[in-house]
């Protein structure tokens, strides 16, 4: 018996809030799970800021990773095996793929990606191709096995339906993701029912389908989707946190290019700030590394810095007001001349941030075929997308809503110990 | 201020007019591979490299105003053209954007077919490897746009063309 068909002895449990447990009896994926790389995800929380908004939110993304496993292990296991349509040999490298989709995501992500030009995708390809202990145990089933690995996670696997499970309109990512993230923040959306929906899934050519009987359990799920980004993802007090979050780093990499000399040096940052990053850089990053750096930088002699440290550290974050650029535009040149003039400087204190700066979709039907839209199996064997046989779908797909906002720190513009007049003036237009 | 939506502004005045989501996405991803700063994150979907952002910031720009989005019927489905409005020219030049050689490319890729196009941002995506993997990967990818070996060829005189006009005018 090969090490890829490989069982345990016995199966192996995790409790999960979310399903309940997640199995696993493939040697693989134990072996998967022990590796170093693997355990970095614990240190990392799946939502980013958002536990500044939603207490609970501090789950990282370990769990969401063991999640995703679980539900492609189900969809393979309890509904495509036997199928003529579903080959068997794929089940493996799908699960492999499930278990290490995010394997490349970095501490607070989004924000760094943005400031320091990475993409987490290529630091999991990276990482599933590169010599490390992940790629160590995927080489013991194959050698071209890694490759198909990460291909799958690129998207550029050959077998289109092992793609769709975990990269799709109704994956198993999304699918972990809603429901995990709704516990966490203990909200009341993000429920739909999963087990109808497994149930429904069907096999074909390259693509994974649903049943036209499942089309009401689908509806909930793009319901659910779309309360979470605007109630969750699109939260504006955790847009706030990222905002600093943002300039905390950007403040940083100024001050070194400025030869600024840090009380704490920042040495985990060095290869982000010279553009050189390296998987070994990499990997040893981590939130609590960074949260580490952010607590002593709030003692930094650089006023800015530490003070967008202390802001995010205790959460003392910036204001919003709503933020229209079409018929404001000319007032944000006013406000910046305004900051300058109270000493507050509108680079780190006054941001506009959209909803296209948030990493988060909609479903889209797909036109003109840019992304597969969720496809109904309908009862003649016919395929129908989604919105053309669902008035609630096409309804919340259609013309979407945009979002602005105005970040600036309140207490510093209700501080009238200097520059009073100003203050007035830039909060005058503020209310405006 | 909206710096990033500003770049793919110039680069829609730049070409007077894109017909089509799929070319405006292929025509940024290549814009952005031949060095040109744009910011939007492309990942491989079903049909080539796609980048959330960009559809979610061309969306932003049309509900501002800025960008007129017209949809029109195509056989079975719904075509769409880009174009800068008056508002959207005014804060244009308000916001300064320097790719100084990014117009000549943009002009002509746009003169491309959204297929063809397809077919070189495919090309730029598998850029790592080898002529022979790549005429592989889009035979497998994208077979159901049945390119040849010919065209695959077309592509990358298409791209050293392209990245010529880049350096001559910088």
């Amino acid at each position: 018996m090969g090490y890829g068909t490989e069982k345990l002895m016995e199966e192996k449990v995790f409790k999960d809030p979310v399903h309940r447990y997640v199995h696993v009896r493939d040697r693989v994926i134990w072996d998967l799970v022990g590796t170093k790389e693997f355990q970095r995800l614990r240190r990392i929380k799946q939502l980013g800021t958002t536990y500044l908004t939603f207490h609970g939110a501090e789950h990282s993304r370990f769990s969401h990773s063991l999640g995703v496993y679980e539900i492609i292990r189900r969809i393979i296991d309890d509904v495509f095996k036997g199928r003529p349509e579903w080959n068997e040999e794929e089940r493996l490298v799908s699960l492999c793929a499930g278990l290490l989709h995010d394997l490349g995501h970095g501490p607070f992500s989004h924000s760094f990606e943005k400031v320091f030009d990475l993409d987490h995708e290529e630091f999991t390809q990276k990482i599933i191709l590169g010599d490390t202990e992940v790629n160590a145990v995927l080489m013991k089933v194959g050698a071209d096995f890694p490759k198909k690995v990460a291909e799958v996670i690129a998207k550029t696997y050959s077998n289109k339906q092992v793609v769709s499970l975990i990269s799709s309109q109704i994956d198993a990512d999304r699918m972990d993701y809603l429901q995990r993230d709704a516990y966490y923040t203990g909200v009341s959306y993000g429920h739909f029912d999963m087990e109808r929906i497994l149930r429904v899934m069907r096999p074909r050519e390259d693509q994974v389908v649903i049943k036209q009987s499942g089309m009401h359990a689908v509806e909930d799920y793009i319901m659910s989707r779309y309360q979470m980004y605007w109630q969750v993802y699109f939260h504006p007090v955790s847009r706030s946190a990222e905002v600093i979050l943002t300039k905390i780093l950007h403040r940083a990499k100024h001050l070194h290019e400025k030869y600024y000399s840090f009380k704490q040096h920042p040495i985990h940052f060095y290869s982000l700030f010279e553009d050189e990053t390296t998987l070994e850089d990499y990997l040893k990053l981590d939130e609590s590394i960074i949260l580490y750096y952010f607590q002593m930088w709030q003692e930094e002699e650089d006023s800015i810095l530490s003070d967008l440290c202390r802001r995010f550290m205790n959460r003392n974050l910036f204001q919003y007001v709503e933020f229209d650029p079409a018929k404001e535009y000319k007032k944000m040149a006013e406000l910046s001349l305004l900051f300058k003039k109270a000493g507050i400087d509108p680079d780190y204190y006054l941001v506009v941030d959209s909803s296209s700066d948030l990493p988060y979709d909609f479903y889209r039907p797909g036109e003109e075929e840019e992304r597969l839209p969720i496809q109904l199996l309908m009862k003649n064997n016919e395929i129908r997308e989604l919105s053309r046989e669902s008035a609630i779908v096409d309804a919340i797909s259609g013309k979407r809503r945009t979002d602005h906002k105005l970040y600036f720190p309140a207490d510093f513009l209700s501080d009238y110990t200097s520059k009073k007049n100003v203050k007035k003036q830039i909060q005058a237009l503020l209310d405006r | 201020m909206l710096k990033d939506h500003a770049k793919l502004m110039y680069a829609i005045e730049a070409t007077g007019e894109i017909t089509g989501r799929k070319k405006l996405q292929k025509i940024i991803y290549i814009a952005k591979k031949l060095s040109f700063p744009f910011q939007e994150r492309f990942q491989f979907h079903f049909y080539g490299p796609y980048s959330e952002e960009l559809t979610l910031r061309v969306e932003e720009l049309s509900n501002l105003g800025f960008v007129e989005e017209i949809r029109e019927k195509k056989g079975g489905y719904f075509q769409y053209r880009y174009s800068l409005t008056d508002s959207g020219k005014e804060f244009l030049s308000l916001n300064e954007v320097e790719m100084p050689c990014l117009p000549d490319c943009l002009l002509d890729m746009n003169e491309q077919n959204a297929r063809f196009l397809e077919l070189v941002s495919t090309v730029l995506y598998f850029e790592n490897l080898s002529r022979e993997e790549v005429a592989e990967k889009v035979f497998t990818l994208k077979s159901k746009q049945k390119y040849t070996l010919e065209e695959i060829s077309d592509a990358y005189s298409y791209i050293e063309s392209l990245k010529e006009k880049a350096k001559s005018l910088v």
